[in-house]
């Protein structure tokens, strides 16, 4: 009885034991070292950011000291395991939105990205208001020389103005005047 | 600039009063703004006398003052505040960082000055190499965000140094580096005289 | 001496040009023709003296007078003779003289001609060119003067002066700095003035619009009498950006050539109201509308050129591009101001006279089509001029710095430029007048087909990315009307004339040579937006440490570091040098050297190796800032495909502007044709 007992502790212990001595294996292999990231992956980032001090220079071709540094810095948080966009918003933090390079969407920011499509369709609309008013004026009116006439040419108002042999003769035909 | 197509098939209409208001604003606009772009490049370096705004400075790990890892100027009022700033790829940094430190170790006892140091657009492990090899044991840390830089609209090079009265008022600007421990000496001592 | 006495020719003609302001002033408010006369001869004399002046100064550069201060900044021993004469325009106040010597150059050009028919712009013209050419001058000889020299004076101290303080002995340094080394190649000797010509040029049509609308003429002379100016200064200032495309890219090792950095967007903006401007005087010559469209634009553009030379020069803008810091700055500001805000005012004061009576019948009519042409270029300018602006606006309302920088750039203007490749192909098709859909789709389905075909190429091919189809569908398209409209011409005169094939073209081109000149020059530009889109959307990098002898796989092709060479030079500056062989399917197709120099100052400056083909270029740069040694060196690749086609394309515009440009078929062909 006794015996079958020990025989169990014994199988118990070993049986933890063994657990025990997998432990090891299984976090060793988290701490494997990460192959050093490449160039290519480090430019990668890079490309997305500016150098802080240069000016208007991306990051992966900025040639200074301080540049290689960066670099060197982008490689190591890579290499723990940082994504691109944690990498970016250290970089902010530390030197300023202008690493980035587009403007933040935040605040005031907002202007960059919205006046231009606004100005351009308020430019449509100011053409398309305009051409609806002259073609209205077009069919109202007889095509006839300007009664103001100014001192010089005249602008020309040839509905043959297609072929060019006929305007070159009313150019010459004023200039003869 | 807006685009003045003619709207009217009427002749001979003047450009509206609205439409002219909005032509001399947006240019005059862009002319203010040309105008304060070209005031902020000729960079005047914060002058000698006016009163320094508050800033705060991050320390880093191990650089704390008095145990608080974040300084604001303004804690230090009283004190004779000595910010330098300074960059671990910057040569003559290197060659100014014992004089600067051997003056720190001469004034750290009196309680009477603070030495910061300002590390400008710079790694973390680098500028602890650089700390360590010069041994510098004064408040250190990095300008997060350029917003230090910022306040003392500098001339954007390393090292500069800017030297701050018991008042919050700036009171010595030094572009370049310092060439010996004497010469911080110089214009610390009749500062903190009789005080 | 000598310097003194350049100095001496420049005040000279800046008192001149006052002179002409005054008299043309004078001439015009009296209707003196004397003082007029008088006006237009002192700004001719201008030219013969700033043209002595500048020599002057070209001598002490190639000379060696580093005494004075600008020699010294941009020349040294040992830079060869033409790089010292190109020194000229190394630094901000030698390209200052040069800008004042081109403006001189081209007032005497324009008032050389005949101006009995136009005597009543003469006074004006002559006045704002030489309101123009006074402030220039002025620059050089109050702000940036570049006959100062050094002085020391008794209590030991170096200072610059133009004359020698009381008491003060000249100082004689053995060399000068010499110029950037960034600045030290061929591309130097050509941007910069291509540049300036550009801008310079530029002030021709402006000083006649405001002619035009100083004296109250409402017609249309002053345009068809700068007509050739406009083109010309579109020409240098097209062949300035594209100089400084090819320059950046040889040069910096960036692999690319346009970052929209904004001292580059600055010279586009006048080159895209230009360009607005050159089509919408044509809608003005043909049917005598948009007077007021047109006087606004000429403004526009030459305020952009002020505006683009301020922002460079004055430090503004913060651009690796940028001069250094200069006092130039206020007095400049003062005269961009005075420019805007007086062609304004008198645009405003003659509004209602320009007006003349606008017919529009058609939405697809040429005129409509143009129009839509500049509202395209208005947008682009828009989304360039505020990307410029803006980050000063943020940093001045926030105090926060951004950079508004390629992504954004390329994001809001490729639909912008997409839309105007489309209509270079539907707008030759278009007829004055009158045009609807069914007109211009019945001339538009023949050019359809082979541009259909040609994007079903693409797509079998494998093409995939949809901003390339796109693009790369519009170049074909454009092609394709293009080149339908040419064959319409010549078969029309094959026909009706009995000409041969190679005649028809000939004479077809010289009939109308702004048109078929235009057609060719929107060939040339979808050519090289062929470069652009390559570029754009397949460009490939790798960066890598090669040791000797190894070998890097890479778009093809496969690469070889063979060897490195190291010399250094007498005066601490050294050369590094790489070799490498570049194979494709195992056949060696050359070897590249990749190399940089360093200089005492602890500049740079890179040359870069590239293989060209048709297809592509393997563009090597040998990277200055890692560990380098002859065992093993780091290289940067790019693989820039189609890129060639950029500046085949440039070439092919030159063309188009020299067939545009020429002069009009003359009258003893009209008579026979008649």
């Amino acid at each position: 009885m006794i015996m079958k007992k020990k025989v169990e502790l014994l199988i118990f212990f070993t049986f933890i034991i063994l657990a025990l001595s997998l432990v090891p294996t299984i976090s060793v292999s988290g701490q494997q070292p990460t192959p050093s990231p490449s160039d290519d992956e480090v430019n990668a980032i890079a490309s997305q950011l500016f150098c802080p001090v240069c000016q208007n220079t991306p990051l992966d071709v900025c040639p200074t000291q301080a540049c290689h540094q960066w670099r060197e810095l982008i490689r190591q948080m890579l290499a723990e395991g940082k994504t691109a966009a944690e990498i970016k918003q250290y970089f902010v933090s530390y030197y300023g939105a202008s690493v980035l390079s587009e403007p933040p969407r935040s605040g005031i920011n907002w202007l960059i990205y919205i006046v231009p499509p606004v100005a351009f369709l308020i430019g449509v609309f100011l053409l398309f208001m305009a051409f609806r008013t002259w073609k209205k004026s077009a069919t109202r009116l007889v095509i006839a020389p300007n009664p103001r006439n100014s001192r010089g040419a005249e602008p020309g108002s040839d509905s043959t103005a297609d072929d060019p042999y006929i305007s070159r003769l009313e150019d010459e035909l004023k200039k003869r005047k | 600039m807006s685009q003045e197509s003619g709207i009217s098939p009427a002749p001979k209409r003047e450009v509206p009063i609205w439409v002219q208001i909005l032509i001399w604003l947006g240019l005059l606009g862009l002319l203010a703004l040309l105008a304060a772009g070209l005031l902020k490049a000729r960079h005047p370096i914060m002058s000698v006398g006016s009163q320094v705004p508050d800033f705060t400075l991050t320390l880093f790990n191990g650089y704390e003052f008095n145990g608080a890892a974040q300084l604001k100027r303004s804690d230090l009022l009283g004190k004779v505040i000595v910010v330098n700033f300074w960059a671990s790829w910057c040569q003559p940094c290197a060659g100014e960082a014992p004089d600067v430190e051997a003056a720190w170790k001469t004034y750290e006892k009196t309680g009477k000055v603070v030495f910061l140091g300002v590390d400008y657009v710079d790694t973390e492990p680098e500028a602890r190499a650089y700390m360590t090899q010069f041994n510098i044991s004064y408040p250190n840390g990095p300008d997060l965000g350029m917003k230090i830089s910022e306040i003392f609209n500098r001339n954007l090079g390393v090292p500069e140094t800017y030297i701050i009265d018991q008042q919050g008022l700036l009171h010595f600007i030094q572009i370049g580096p310092f060439q010996s421990a004497a010469e911080i000496q110089a214009i610390l001592d009749p500062m903190i005289a009789g005080k | 001496m000598l310097a003194q006495f350049g100095f001496g020719v420049f005040v000279l003609t800046f008192l001149l040009s006052l002179f002409s302001v005054i008299a043309g002033l004078l001439g015009y408010f009296n209707g003196s023709d004397r003082w007029v006369e008088a006006a237009r001869r002192s700004m001719l004399l201008t030219f013969p003296l700033i043209t002595l002046g500048t020599l002057t100064l070209v001598i002490l550069l190639v000379t060696g007078h580093y005494e004075l201060e600008y020699v010294y900044s941009v020349t040294s021993n040992d830079m060869p003779l033409y790089l010292k004469i190109t020194a000229l325009w190394g630094g901000q106040a030698g390209s200052l003289v040069l800008w004042s010597w081109l403006m001189s150059a081209f007032s005497s050009a324009v008032t050389l001609r005949k101006w009995e028919r136009d005597r009543e712009l003469l006074p004006w013209v002559i006045v704002v060119i030489s309101v123009t050419l006074s402030f220039f001058l002025a620059l050089t000889i109050f702000f940036e003067n570049p006959f100062t020299r050094w002085w020391q004076t008794l209590s030991g101290d170096f200072v610059l002066r133009m004359f020698a303080p009381g008491g003060a002995v000249p100082v004689f340094p053995p060399d000068g700095q010499g110029l950037n080394p960034v600045l030290r190649h061929p591309g130097m000797i050509l941007h910069p003035p291509m540049l300036y010509l550009g801008f310079v040029a530029f002030v021709i049509p402006f000083a006649f619009a405001i002619a035009a609308l100083v004296t109250g003429r409402s017609d249309d002379r002053w345009i068809r009498l700068t007509r050739r100016w406009t083109l010309v200064a579109w020409l240098f200032l097209s062949l300035g950006l594209v100089l400084g495309m090819w320059w950046a890219y040889t040069v910096l090792g960036w692999g690319g050539f346009w970052n929209w950095d904004p001292i580059e967007v600055a010279p586009l903006m006048p080159w895209l109201t230009g360009t607005a401007f050159l089509h919408s005087v044509m809608i003005q010559e043909k049917k005598g509308m948009f007077k007021q469209w047109n006087m606004l634009l000429i403004i526009l553009t030459y305020s952009l050129v002020i505006l683009g030379t301020f922002l460079a020069r004055t430090g503004v803008l913060s651009s690796i591009h940028a001069f250094s810091q200069s006092s130039i700055g206020p007095v400049f500001f003062v005269f961009i101001g005075l420019t805007m805000i007086i062609s304004i005012a008198l645009l405003i004061y003659r509004w209602k006279d320009l007006k003349a009576e606008v017919e529009m019948s058609s939405w697809f009519s040429r005129e409509a089509l143009f129009l839509l042409n500049n509202l395209l270029f208005m947008g682009v300018l828009i989304v360039c001029f505020w990307g410029v602006i803006f980050p000063l606006i943020s940093e001045l309302v926030t105090g926060q710095k951004i950079t508004v920088g390629p992504p954004w750039y390329q994001r809001t203007n490729g639909p912008l430029f997409g839309a105007l490749m489309a209509l270079m192909g539907i707008a030759p098709l278009s007829a004055w007048g009158r045009s609807t859909l069914k007109t211009l789709g019945r001339l538009l389905w023949k050019p359809s087909i082979p541009t259909v075909l040609a994007l079903a190429a693409m797509i079998a091919l494998g093409v995939r990315n949809w901003i390339a189809l796109v693009g790369f569908t519009l170049v074909a398209f454009v092609i394709f009307v293009t080149l339908f409209e040419f064959w319409r011409g010549v078969r029309s005169r094959q026909k009706g004339r009995g000409e041969n094939l190679f005649t028809a073209i000939w004479r077809l081109f010289g009939s109308n040579r702004r048109r078929y000149g235009g057609y060719f020059i929107h060939i040339s530009m979808v050519v090289m937006a062929i470069g652009i889109l390559g570029v754009e959307l397949y460009q490939t990098t790798t960066q890598k440490t090669l040791a000797t002898g190894d070998d890097l796989q890479f778009s093809g092709y496969t690469l070889r570091y063979d060897s490195l060479t190291h010399v250094p030079g007498a005066d601490g500056s050294s050369l590094t040098s790489a070799v490498v062989s570049v194979f494709k399917d195992g056949r060696l197709l050359g070897k590249l050297h990749p190399q940089f120099s360093t200089f005492p100052s602890g500049e740079t400056a890179t040359v870069v190796g590239i293989y060209s083909t048709l297809a592509d270029d393997l563009y090597v740069v040998l990277i200055d800032w890692e560990n380098i040694s002859p065992a093993q060196a780091p290289f940067k690749v790019v693989h820039n495909p189609l890129v060639n086609w950029l500046w085949i394309g440039s070439l092919m515009f030159i063309i188009g502007i020299l067939i545009a440009a020429g002069p009009e078929p003359d009258q003893d062909d009209m008579r026979s044709a008649r």
